[in-house]
């Protein structure tokens, strides 16, 4: 038999320069990774610029970006209540993005040899920054608006002073862990969609390089990741869009505090 | 028992956290279904929670998966 393909889900991950670029001893490089941000971006911006054209009547195009942004206008104003207003352009701007770039991972472009779509949410280091880019907004904007009266969010009412004193300290450690937990959240689903994604695709090859038993290996696979595609799919309108409600229920805590 | 040995069945451990997760998700699907059957009309309200619900139970399965992996692929004592 010629020699089998190892099986190595986390090749598709690798960052890469694509334009190498060095600036006083700092690597600034283009990499796969800033390349795919930057098609997530377009898409989003082409996406909406096409549906600008202000018709009364709306169009198709124009109306589907009137039923994104009444999305986003809807999830500010249940979570956050009216002050939510100035706060939509960020949550549009996180689901919109989130959503673009976990789709145009798991576009299908492997169809072509040698092409794969990277999905820049699937490195920590993409997803953390946009959970402290959120967190760190949600406390701007609590210090400013309350001051040091913020620590009161870390008080539950109703309840007598001893039980106040030991839950203090549980709810901030909580409260610490928030931007942890969302970045993670995120990066996790998508690697791990991914993951097995590659690892059933290498089943399917695998299988149907075997014998007449590997054959219904390799279809039995391919049914499988018909299915688990559609289920990435899921995932990443759902993870996109827990990011920004989660995102909205911390601004909700940091600007009306109980 | 060396470290790679060790390291395969630390991960196949981790990954009971997982199918730990699975039922809390379950969990909060299950009664939101139950119930959007009896009360159609009560469920759109309270879809948004059940995402929310769903999100933090999927992360702490995902924390397991994350357990695994860092067995797997940077132990400590590498």
């Amino acid at each position: 038999m010629a020699g089998e393909a190892k099986l190595d889900p986390m090749r598709q991950f690798e960052v890469h320069p694509i334009v190498p670029l060095h600036v006083g001893g700092y690597d600034i490089s283009l990499t796969n990774s800033a390349l795919w941000m930057l098609l997530a971006l377009g898409v989003v911006v082409v996406f909406i610029a096409l549906g600008m054209k202000r018709e009364l009547v709306p169009g198709r195009w124009q109306m589907a970006v009137e039923e994104l942004t009444g999305m986003i206008e809807k999830m500010a104003g249940t979570t956050i209540g009216p002050e939510g207003k100035k706060f939509e352009p960020l949550l549009f701007s996180l689901f919109t993005f989130i959503l673009a770039a976990n789709f145009l991972g798991i576009l299908p472009f492997a169809v072509v040899p040698g092409l794969h779509p990277f999905a820049s949410t699937s490195h920590f280091s993409i997803t953390g920054v946009l959970a402290v880019l959120s967190f760190s907004i949600v406390l701007i904007v609590g210090f400013s608006k309350h001051g040091f009266h913020f620590f009161s969010l870390f008080l539950p009412p109703g309840v007598p002073w001893y039980m106040q004193a030991f839950l203090f300290p549980i709810e901030l450690v909580s409260f610490l862990v928030r931007p942890f937990s969302l970045g993670l959240r995120l990066f996790v689903a998508i690697l791990a969609g991914h993951v097995l994604m590659d690892v059933f695709g290498s089943f399917i090859v695998d299988g149907l390089n075997g014998g007449p038993l590997g054959i219904g290996v390799g279809v039995i696979s391919f049914l499988f990741v018909i299915f688990i595609g559609v289920l990435e799919i899921l995932v990443c309108l759902i993870q996109a869009y827990v990011f920004t409600l989660l995102t909205a229920v911390y601004l909700n805590d940091a600007v009306n505090l109980h | 028992m060396d470290l790679a040995s060790a390291q395969v069945i630390g991960a196949g451990l981790a990954a009971i956290g997982v199918g730990a997760a699975a039922i809390g998700v379950g969990n909060v699907w299950g009664p939101f279904l139950e119930s959007a059957v009896r009360n159609p009309a009560a469920s759109d309200s309270q879809f948004t929670r059940v995402l929310i619900g769903f999100a933090l139970a999927e992360l702490l399965g995902l924390i397991a998966l994350v357990v695994a992996i860092i067995i797997l692929y940077a132990p400590p004592h590498h």
